[in-house]
């Protein structure tokens, strides 16, 4: 058979474009590895991976329950007990939406060896809902009037506080004053002078103190502390983090239930410290929206920004806070601002330079928040040499007049609209988060955290550390050093805001600089 | 004469878009190879219509390792088989199988929205015409013209003949 050049060409004609573009396809994607993978090697960073836990031994923890509010039942939860309630209301939302997987998460959830043996709740239903839900044939679920007849009664070795801001501090101080292990919510206090008094009681006590920020938990936010100590964004001198919230239930305005009554809250008990007023149901379920008992944006929503960048970059108390805003979105009311800029001054902090040597140094912080307004602002750090945005998930974008990277961006390796790194711990899970103030903090990694792919309640790691600490020994990942960091910061935020001027740190006598004629407690306690 | 220019025209059309999607097929299926972080995923996660369901399904593990690698591994049977001009009827199905899954992952449906796309669509899309021009190669296979068979084609002088 003789093939003629006819036949080649038709016969044959394409196996040449077969090789051609199997060729071009496979050099361009071997080059775009290639890239990528010195992009990599050079960054360094490397992915955290979930710290082990010494199991807790021995017989189960036995944990009270002080206030068993919205966070309280969360809590509850992330401990292995859920409400009849929440379950059916669970089974139900998973039932209309195959992605709803709060139901399978709680069951997925590695049971912990505690037992929940007391509640103390001012408000009747609250606490019989905890009776009748969590009581088993062994165990009976106690109720205590008080925090002190719980502490003492022999029946915890635990206990976890999630009250208004004013209980906080004389609960946990009590605890630990007679040996009890407290989880604290944030914020830890609710004054200044308490602050000492609780740091002054964790450092005697050999009890374990562990302040609710479960973002210490999130694994993205341990591989931030590797990329920002590797240098990889060079001299950040803006941090930038936000609140933007637009619906009532993120602006405080929850649930007023019809069963509250003088009747059934124990409405003296609620007040404690804080003025007498008369009964008053919006200042029982809504009491982060007054001074007397909460601190609003500062103590509920900056304390958790400033945690999560002490947290990755540990830059302590700043040197100085200004702080502005007003009530301009709800006013209903409520005497604490929802509209807050905090800029927090850390002249001295560096994370490392690429430049000349003395030309970078400080940083500021900035905390943005309204209840107004709901586009999503990420968090940045702002570095000389990069931009990373702080999430769940990381992202970083190379900045196009970096010193470090002046190379590879020169010649096209690296282009500043393109990450050089994405980390993505979920990134094979998709998500069906219910509210908006639920997808607000499942963006800021609070709410959960993913080991191997599977979605993990942050919270859960958080009390699971706290647990194995009590038991184990060990340091905790936010214990009073870090809790004292975010009050006093957060403090110093309450404070600018209402004196309308500059609060200073003096990290010397480790106190705020006195201001003559002015009692800063007083100021934090009344109205705007 | 104009009935034998016509076919003589529209052999070669064909003979062209078959070239071409075959190129397209391999090249996507390729870079897929090539990149051992590619996947499917977004794609998938992202899936709008009717078949969502199945579509998020297929995006859970382990499931998406196989999809990914069926996909490539389809991408780069229906590239090969138009380019050489052998099993094109296969190719063709197979890649009717794969467009119209692109197609009902991300259907251009104007009450749908609309994610992981290029251009504006309404109801018809390039993968909808892609899907249809296979179906096209189906029906008149080419390779006897310009492919491997063509070199075994005992009626070859005939159709020599024929195309001049």
């Amino acid at each position: 058979m003789k093939w003629t050049r006819r036949d080649v060409l038709k016969g044959l004609g394409g196996i040449p474009i077969l090789g051609a573009v199997w060729w071009a396809g496979a050099a361009s994607a071997v080059s775009k590895n290639r890239e990528r993978a010195a992009i990599l090697e050079q960054l360094n960073i490397q992915p955290s991976l979930p710290s082990a836990v010494k199991e807790i031994s021995g017989d189960p923890v036995r944990v009270g329950i002080i206030g068993f509010g919205i966070r309280g039942e969360q809590l509850c939860r992330a401990l292995g007990f859920a409400t009849k309630e929440w379950l059916e209301e669970m089974r139900l939302a998973a039932e209309e939406d195959p992605n709803h997987s709060r139901l399978k998460d709680f069951m997925n959830q590695d049971k912990l060896n505690v037992k929940l043996t007391a509640v103390c709740d001012v408000y009747d239903v609250r606490a019989k809902k905890v009776i009748d839900s969590f009581s088993t044939e062994e165990t009976k679920i106690q109720r205590f009037k008080t925090y002190q007849e719980m502490i003492r009664s022999g029946k915890v070795d635990a206990v976890i506080i999630a009250t208004p801001d004013h209980w906080h501090a004389p609960m946990a101080i009590d605890a630990l004053e007679n040996g009890i292990h407290a989880y604290l919510e944030k914020p830890m206090t609710h004054t200044v002078e308490e602050t000492y008094r609780l740091k002054e009681a964790a450092q005697k006590s050999k009890a374990v103190l562990m302040v609710g920020h479960q973002h210490r938990q999130t694994l993205s936010f341990q591989t931030a502390q590797d990329i920002v100590s590797k240098g990889v964004l060079g001299h950040v001198s803006l941090v930038q983090t936000n609140t933007n919230r637009n619906d009532d239930n993120g602006a405080w305005n929850y649930h007023i239930e019809d069963e509250a009554t003088p009747q059934t809250i124990d409405w003296d008990l609620f007040l404690g410290s804080a003025p007498k007023v008369p009964f008053n149901k919006n200042h029982f379920f809504r009491w982060r929206k007054w001074w007397a008992y909460g601190s609003g944006l500062s103590g509920d929503l900056l304390t958790h920004d400033y945690d999560r960048l002490n947290c990755v970059l540990q830059m302590g108390i700043p040197a100085s806070v200004m702080a502005s805003g007003g009530i301009y979105t709800h006013n209903d009311g409520r005497n604490v601002p929802d509209v807050l800029q905090v800029n927090m001054e850390f002249p001295n902090f560096s994370t490392g330079s690429s430049q000349k040597k003395g030309k970078e140094k400080g940083m500021t912080f900035v905390y943005s928040a309204t209840l107004g307004n709901n586009f999503s602002r990420p968090t940045v750090l702002m570095g000389h040499d990069g931009t990373m945005e702080l999430g769940n998930r990381l992202t970083i974008w190379p900045d196009s007049r970096s010193t470090k990277y002046a190379d590879q961006i020169e010649s096209g390796k690296m282009k500043p609209s393109v990450p050089v790194y994405q980390y993505n711990p979920g990134a094979s899970v998709p998500d069906a988060v219910s509210s908006a103030t639920s997808q607000y903090f499942a963006d800021k990694g609070l709410m959960w955290t993913y080991i191997n792919g599977a979605r993990v309640d942050s919270t859960f790691l958080h009390l699971r550390e706290w647990l194995s600490c009590s038991r184990n020994g060990g340091e905790v990942s936010c214990g009073i050093n870090e809790g004292f960091d975010e009050a006093i910061s957060a403090h110093m935020a309450g404070l600018s805001v209402k004196l309308g001027r500059r609060i200073e740190w003096d990290r010397t006598e480790q106190r705020i600089v006195p201001i003559e004629g002015i009692d800063f407690d007083e100021v934090l306690l009344s109205g705007m | 004469m104009t009935e034998t220019k016509g076919k003589w025209q529209l052999k070669h059309s064909i003979v062209l878009l078959r070239v071409l999607i075959g190129w397209h097929f391999l090249y996507e299926g390729v870079i897929k190879l090539y990149n051992p972080d590619w996947t499917s995923f977004g794609y998938l996660a992202t899936a709008q219509g009717p078949l969502k369901p199945i579509f998020l399904a297929i995006a859970q593990e382990p499931m998406i390792g196989w999809a990914d690698t069926l996909n490539w591994m389809a991408l780069m049977f229906v590239g090969i088989t138009f380019l050489l001009g052998i099993f094109e009827k296969k190719g063709a199905l197979a890649a009717i199988f794969l467009l119209a899954l692109y197609y009902l992952a991300h259907p251009p449906f104007p009450w749908l929205m609309q994610v992981n796309v290029e251009g504006s669509y309404w109801f018809v899309n390039k993968n909808l015409i892609e899907l249809a021009a296979c179906m096209v190669i189906y029906q008149f296979p080419t390779g006897q013209y310009f492919g491997l068979p063509y070199l075994f084609n005992k009626n070859k002088e005939q159709t020599k003949t024929e195309t001049l």
